[in-house]
């Protein structure tokens, strides 16, 4: 792997707007375990923030820091101008905020769940109606408010709960891997959903998420987060220009020579080589074309065979493999993996 | 206040919407009780019960016809005839048979001779129950052939007492206090330990927490809803109970008054009980872990099916601090002998303490944060 360039690091930086959220120095420990470690970074009012990392970086623990869930260990998070350890209540008032589990309550209805946590927020009687009413149109559901949650589907559930986080009108809004579990389809409806709430609520917004695609899509600005760490932090297209070369090279060769990486490393103008097993390496480079032939070249020298190869541009995915190290992807294949036992006949 | 008031709304809507909660504590005790009740109450009967008779005398032939009479009467047991002792006993311990009655030789000339004459009982004692019950059968036969004249008068007067140990609606009416007590306290068991740590697993409470609640608001707002289910368990079966066991305490308005009384510290007492088991518990296997453990250790001592007095040290001082004691006790006050408030004011008193004292420990312990 080549070495790690410095992230666009530009902590306090945003735009020139006032801060809704500004995380500094912040850190959590569990025992000795730190998961999170002195992390930074501040969120501009209207914006979508995006926290980028594979299972396990520390992106809910963030989230649950910010939004008064768990004690800050060290640093400080101020949210909607108050700071969370000192004044949480008042922190709470201000933000939405949907776990990562689905925590509307099946044995109720879309109505019911709304109505209790606007009492639980403290929306006065008479705003109540004409706030449920307003959340779940925003959400399309409208028609389901009678309906007992249970019988909704996956997508309408997190819709119910994007509207529960809504229903006091906060300003910030926090979503913990929102689309985690949905289908394609459900998944896209609610990014949708977020880019509309996002204007017609001028809320600020700060998202978690392990998909590369959501984050592009979304987001105005992206933070990737590994091992507690905050390792990058810029726009999508800041991102993805901040990985030198235009270009990645798949490579497939017949069979694994840990000779090429060298090789493949030492042509001009390569950037990175990534080894990802069984002959397959990816190579960022700035200009695909040249570095394409040279490879073609170079399995004709060595009388090798080239099982595929294929030239595209810089994805947040490469973004991500050039400064963590690894693929994003790995690690949802083996959550995956993990999470439903073999079954027969079916290969994972 | 009006948070509070959203957790307890929270907790009815789904209590009434997924009425599991209400049937299994009202079926459960009283399954448990009927079962538990014929179990160990009732009387054992069509046991099989070998003879030897290796004598073959005219005393013999007495001891045949009281065994017969009891056939006919109680029927404890019928006998078979066997002629072969080694036969029987291995009968015994494989369990074709449940006991064997040996009449050895000579039987006869030593009743005549009165040189303590002897009959053989081969019991499978690993079976408690059912070879106690042969034993003090075959003791009440052997006392009677001891008084042989009034010996058929004695086989009929066991058979008629043991009808009437056992009359259906007494025993219904003694199982009253111990339905309504198990009851509330399956209500909280479920309800304040299951459902709870369910609810929390499920992140449920992860919502509740972003909310600008308070500790005490949602501290109480639970509690309150898990006493009131636990009390609408209580008073279902209580009053249900009473007019199919034809107590008549429905129709006396002070005596509903005090069993509503008690209904209400019971239900503050278990709950606030089962509230300090689980405040700092996270893995909803522990509850149902908890469940048969707790059942055993409060209900039994409690007096409820068996007198608390023979028990030994250890366990008479469990029996103080348990509340399942109180509100047994109280409820036999109410229930069955009517005793007024000053048969109860010191439960009620118990209780109420109880109750608010574990709230008050649990509290603190509760954590607002994850
Ligand atoms: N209560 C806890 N006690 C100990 N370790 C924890 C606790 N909560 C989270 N962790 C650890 O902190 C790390 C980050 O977890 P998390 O923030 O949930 O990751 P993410 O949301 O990015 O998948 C993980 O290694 C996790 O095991
Ligand atoms: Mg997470």
């Amino acid at each position: 792997m080549s070495a790690v360039s410095h992230p666009v690091m530009d902590h306090g930086h945003a735009p020139a707007r006032p801060a809704a959220i500004a995380v500094e120095h912040i850190w959590k420990r569990y025992g000795d375990f730190e998961a999170v470690k002195d992390v930074n970074f501040s969120v501009a009012e209207g914006e979508i923030f995006g926290l980028l990392g594979p299972n396990g970086a520390g992106k809910s623990t963030l989230i649950r820091m910010m939004t008064t869930l768990i004690p800050v260990t060290a640093g400080k998070a101020v949210v909607g101008g108050h700071d969370v350890s000192r004044d949480p209540d008042d922190v709470r008032c201000a933000i939405g905020v949907i776990p990562q589990a689905m925590t509307s309550d099946p044995d109720l209805t879309v109505e019911e769940n709304l109505s209790i946590y606007a009492k639980l927020y403290g929306v006065p009687r008479g705003a109540r109606e004409k706030n449920i009413s307003d959340v779940l149109d925003a959400v399309d559901l409208a028609k389901w408010r009678g309906a007992q949650t249970k019988t909704l589907s996956g997508g309408m559930r997190r819709r119910l709960e994007i509207a529960r986080g809504l229903v006091h009108n906060p300003r910030i809004f926090f979503l913990d891997e929102p689309t985690t579990g949905l289908d394609p389809v459900s998944r896209i409806a609610v990014w949708e959903m977020l880019n509309k709430l996002k204007v017609t609520r001028n809320l600020t917004m700060l998202i978690t998420t392990h998909y590369m695609e959501e984050a592009d899509k979304l987001c105005d600005r992206i933070a990737i987060v590994d091992h507690g760490t905050l390792v990058a932090l810029g726009t999508p297209v800041e991102l993805k220009n901040s990985v030198a070369g235009a270009n990645v090279v798949e490579v497939h060769f017949d069979r694994q020579d840990d000779a090429w990486q060298g090789r493949m490393e030492s042509m001009d103008g390569v950037t990175s080589v990534v080894s990802e097993g069984g002959g397959f390496y990816r190579v960022i480079t700035r200009s695909g074309s040249k570095t394409t032939m040279e490879i073609v070249e170079l399995a004709a020298r060595l009388g090798e065979t080239l099982t595929s190869l294929s030239v595209q541009n810089t994805t947040l995915d490469d973004v991500f493999i050039h400064y963590t190290g690894r693929q994003l992807r790995d690690e949802q294949v083996k959550a995956v993996t993990f999470a439903l036992p073999p079954r027969p006949g079916v290969r994972p | 206040m009006n948070r509070l008031l959203a957790i307890v709304e929270r907790e009815m809507r789904k209590f009434f919407r997924s009425p599991s909660l209400m049937v299994m504590s009202l079926i459960s005790p009283i399954l448990q009780l009927v079962i538990m009740g014929n179990a160990f109450g009732g009387k054992i009967v069509g046991t099989h019960v070998a003879v030897v008779d290796q004598d073959h005398g005219p005393q013999a032939v007495k001891v045949h016809e009281a065994f017969d009479a009891v056939a006919a009467n109680i029927q404890t047991f019928s006998t078979i005839e066997y002629n072969n002792e080694v036969q029987a006993r291995e009968d015994v311990r494989t369990g074709k048979i449940d006991a064997a009655v040996i009449i050895p030789p000579q039987y006869s000339r030593r009743v005549y001779a009165q040189d303590a004459p002897r009959i053989g009982i081969v019991v499978d004692n690993s079976d408690l129950f059912t070879s106690s019950t042969l034993e003090s059968e075959m003791q009440s036969l052997v006392d009677s052939l001891n008084a042989p004249q009034v010996q058929d008068r004695l086989a009929r007067s066991v058979a008629l007492e043991v009808v009437e140990l056992y009359p259906y609606v007494n025993y219904l009416k003694f199982l009253m206090p111990a339905t309504v007590a198990l009851s509330m306290y399956i209500s909280v068991m479920i309800g304040g330990g299951i459902l709870y740590l369910d609810d929390k697993a499920r992140g449920v409470h992860e919502g509740y927490l972003v909310t600008p609640i308070t500790k005490l608001e949602l501290v109480f707002g639970l509690n309150i809803a898990g006493a009131i289910k636990a009390m609408l368990a209580g008073i279902s079966l209580g009053v249900i109970g009473s007019l199919l066991a034809g107590l008549s305490v429905v129709f006396h308005p002070m005596q509903m008054l005090q069993l509503l009384a008690l209904i209400v510290a019971s239900s503050i007492a278990f709950n606030g009980m089962m509230f300090l088991f689980m405040v700092r518990v996270d893995d909803p296997l522990v509850p149902r872990a908890m469940f048969g453990v707790l059942n055993t250790l409060l209900f039994y001592p409690s007096g409820a099916m068996y007198p608390t007095t023979s028990f030994p040290k250890w366990l008479q001082a469990l029996t103080i601090v348990d509340p399942f004691t109180y509100v047994i006790h109280g409820l036999k006050a109410v229930l069955l002998k009517n005793g007024g408030w000053i048969a109860i004011w010191q439960d009620l008193a118990f209780l109420s303490i109880f109750g608010i004292a574990s709230l008050l420990v649990a509290t603190p312990l509760f954590k607002r944060t994850l």
